[in-house]
């Protein structure tokens, strides 16, 4: 078990493509980091470099406090899962298990007991004598578990593991990984593109754009303060929604224009993020779709501030509502918001009126309809303001 | 009323498709008999007796059915072939033996354990498949007798080996491109190193590409005339092909004793396809499927 240590590691392939950009991460002993980003971000290739299956072009690596750049890979104690298994065909599960204590010659005994134990823990008892071709999915991603756990390694990596599972599955799974990976505390870097896995399962996550960090944090911290436009744009389903707006001076205080809608924020508040300097000036204005509520049930109002919205389309989610409507300000179109989430918010842009789709969430019961003229009231303790010019959150 | 208006369409069509299907049939078997007009005089003159087999009536069945061309061919005084099979089977076992497991070994480095340069060196094997066996002719005899190298049979095996070299390598580097680069990963990962990884894990799935190889290598060792006959003087080491060109005497040419011996000579060939090419074929298709 050991804390690993990326600084300025970069990953530039002999094509002069730049996969990875002067990452700098610091993964403590026993800590479970979520490298999260869309397909194409780097993740995997900083992943491969830490494995030592990607030479490393620039920035130096440390695992348990040592360089190891230049170590090769079966000298760094590491164990890998991969996306695809990777089992060896011609094994059985046992002997899959089993591989890497016999290259390290250990007694026979002590790989029997080892194998037993490993098989225990991750149910495999019944079916060791089995061969890869002959396992569901869900098996073959324990025997993959199982060959990283028996070395009893330094460090795990995981490559997307739970990508070829259907989505009950991976769901269950994600709940058995984490949960092992708590108990045998090693440290582990964990990549996916999934932002829910990110959410759920990491200690912290690291969101990665183009090869450059963009925030590493807490996931309720990288939820709750997205540091720039693009991680509020990648993490949550549905995204944030977001708009170009202005901060004006009201007669009772700062408030956000978006459009012909005006939302008051509190001074107080208003200070705290940081707007004080942004007065007269244009933002984008982001708020989740939670943020952003239909009437309760009980049909008393909430407390916040309330927009006028006609419903466009309802997507009915069993557990809530989500129901579209437009609003009057320009959309916040960037590159890196079109990069978060697949260009997703500018297509539904170009089939509605003009303006900015917005979500938001309503009771299940609420029996909103397209059409329906509702008020939604906005959480403005939950806005997020970021610059035009920068993309980065105002304040933090 | 629709049904017996369209009755006569659908007899018409299934009418034309049948003709289709028999001249399709016909041009095959007409095809076919081509190919095997030269096996049937092949097999008819070898069962012929000495005066019988003759040119001008090539085309006949044989008047009284006749073993003794087999004999001679197998074992005769004269023409007798069993030391020169003998001497094949010596020369094509090692040579292909050796040269299947070399290809097995480059193909795996070049394909999944590269090194840098690894594509030149892997271009540079494949110049040697197109230098024809003409034209290194002389160099190697010079290099052989320069080097001292055992003459007979060695010198031939150990020519073999070096020209299957490009062919086999390119066979194994084709298939290993299919086995998934993570196998390889999760064998580093596991801590193997280039020869375990080989051995543990890639030479367990090689067997196709080993069948493949090792069909092609003997057939075309067995088969090869021209490396023999220049790299081998003394006549009691030659090889069934070069001993078969000699059943070719220089007054009498007994066509039966020269076809039965031509058959002899190409048994071993049949016996091998017939026992492994189903695997040939798998082989062949195992690039198009996954896993």
């Amino acid at each position: 078990m050991a804390e690993i240590k990326l600084d300025k590691l970069s990953k530039r392939f002999p094509n002069g493509f730049i996969a990875v950009k002067e990452l700098s991460l610091d993964i403590a002993e026993a800590e479970l980091l979520v490298l999260v980003g869309p397909s194409g971000c780097g993740k995997t290739t900083a992943l491969r470099m830490i494995a030592g299956l990607e030479d490393i072009s620039s920035g130096d690596l440390y695992i348990g406090g040592t360089r190891v750049n230049d170590v090769l890979e079966r000298d760094r104690d590491i164990a890998m899962v991969f996306q695809n298994y990777a089992l060896y065909p011609h094994m059985t599960v046992a002997q899959n298990i089993a591989f890497s204590l016999k290259l390290q010659k250990r007694p026979k005994q002590e790989i029997r007991e080892r194998v037993a134990d490993t098989a225990k823990l991750l149910g495999l008892e019944e079916l060791l004598a089995r061969k890869p071709k002959q396992l569901s999915g869900g098996q073959r991603q324990r025997v993959a578990m199982g060959r990283a756990i028996i070395r009893k390694p330094q460090v795990f990596l995981m490559d997307e593991p739970l990508s070829n599972l259907d989505a009950q599955l991976r769901v269950h799974m994600r709940g058995e990984i984490e949960a092992l990976q708590k108990r045998l505390g090693v440290t582990t870097v964990y990549v996916t593109h999934d932002q829910v896995e990110a959410m759920t399962m990491g200690d912290r996550v690291a969101v990665l754009r183009s090869g450059e960090l963009q925030q590493v944090d807490t996931p309720t911290h990288v939820y709750d303060r997205p540091a720039n436009l693009f991680v509020a744009g990648f993490i949550g389903s549905p995204p944030m929604n977001l708009a170009r707006g202005t901060i004006e001076r009201g007669d009772d205080g700062p408030m956000v224009r978006l459009g012909s809608m005006s939302i008051p924020v509190p001074a107080g508040l208003a200070h705290e993020r940081g707007l004080d300097g942004w007065m007269g000036r244009e933002v984008i204005a982001g708020i989740r779709p939670e943020d952003l509520e239909g009437p309760p049930e009980d049909g008393r109002p909430r407390e916040g501030a309330t927009l006028a919205a006609t419903i466009d389309r309802v997507e009915a989610l069993g557990s809530e509502l989500l129901g579209f409507f437009t609003i009057d300000a320009p959309p916040a179109t960037s590159e890196a918001i079109a990069e978060a989430t697949g260009g997703g918010l500018e297509e539904v842009a170009l089939i509605t009126r003009e303006g900015t789709p917005f979500c938001a969430t309503f009771e299940p019961r609420s029996g909103i309809r397209v059409g329906d003229g509702v008020e939604v009231t906005v959480d403005v303790r939950r806005l997020h303001f970021f610059d035009p010019e920068t993309e980065l959150a105002i304040g933090s | 009323m629709t049904t017996v208006a369209l009755e006569p369409t659908i007899r018409r069509r299934r009418r034309r498709r049948r003709a289709a299907k028999v001249a399709k049939y016909g041009a095959l078997a007409f095809a076919a008999l081509i190919v095997l007009l030269p096996v049937y005089v092949l097999l008819v003159a070898s069962f012929k007796s000495g005066t019988e087999a003759d040119p001008s009536r090539a085309w006949a069945l044989p008047q009284a059915w006749s073993l003794d061309a087999w004999r001679e061919a197998w074992n005769g005084e004269q023409y007798g072939l069993l030391p020169f099979l003998k001497n094949s089977l010596k020369l094509v076992i090692p040579a292909t033996l050796i040269s299947t497991m070399l290809g097995s070994l480059n193909g795996f480095v070049l394909s999944r354990w590269k090194f840098p340069g690894s594509d030149v060196v892997f271009l540079f094997l494949l110049f040697g498949m197109f230098i024809p066996y003409q034209a290194v002719m002389i160099p190697l005899t010079q290099i052989f007798i320069d080097v001292d190298f055992p003459e007979g049979l060695p010198r031939l095996i150990f020519a073999h080996i070096v020209y299957g070299i490009p062919i086999t390598t390119l066979i194994f580097r084709s298939y290993y491109a299919t086995i998934p680069e993570d196998l390889i990963e999760a064998a580093r990962m596991d801590r193997a190193g280039m020869l375990r990884t080989y051995w543990s894990v890639v030479l367990p799935v090689s067997a196709p590409a080993f069948v493949v190889t090792a069909i092609w290598q003997f057939t075309s060792i067995w088969n090869d005339f021209l490396f023999a006959v220049f790299i081998v003087t003394d006549p009691a080491k030659w090889p069934v092909t070069v001993a078969l060109n000699n059943t070719t005497g220089s007054f009498v040419t007994p066509y039966n004793v020269q076809m039965a011996a031509a058959l002899i000579a190409s048994l071993p060939t049949l016996v091998v396809y017939i026992l492994m090419g189903r695997y040939f074929m798998r082989g062949l298709m195992a690039g198009a499927l996954k896993g």
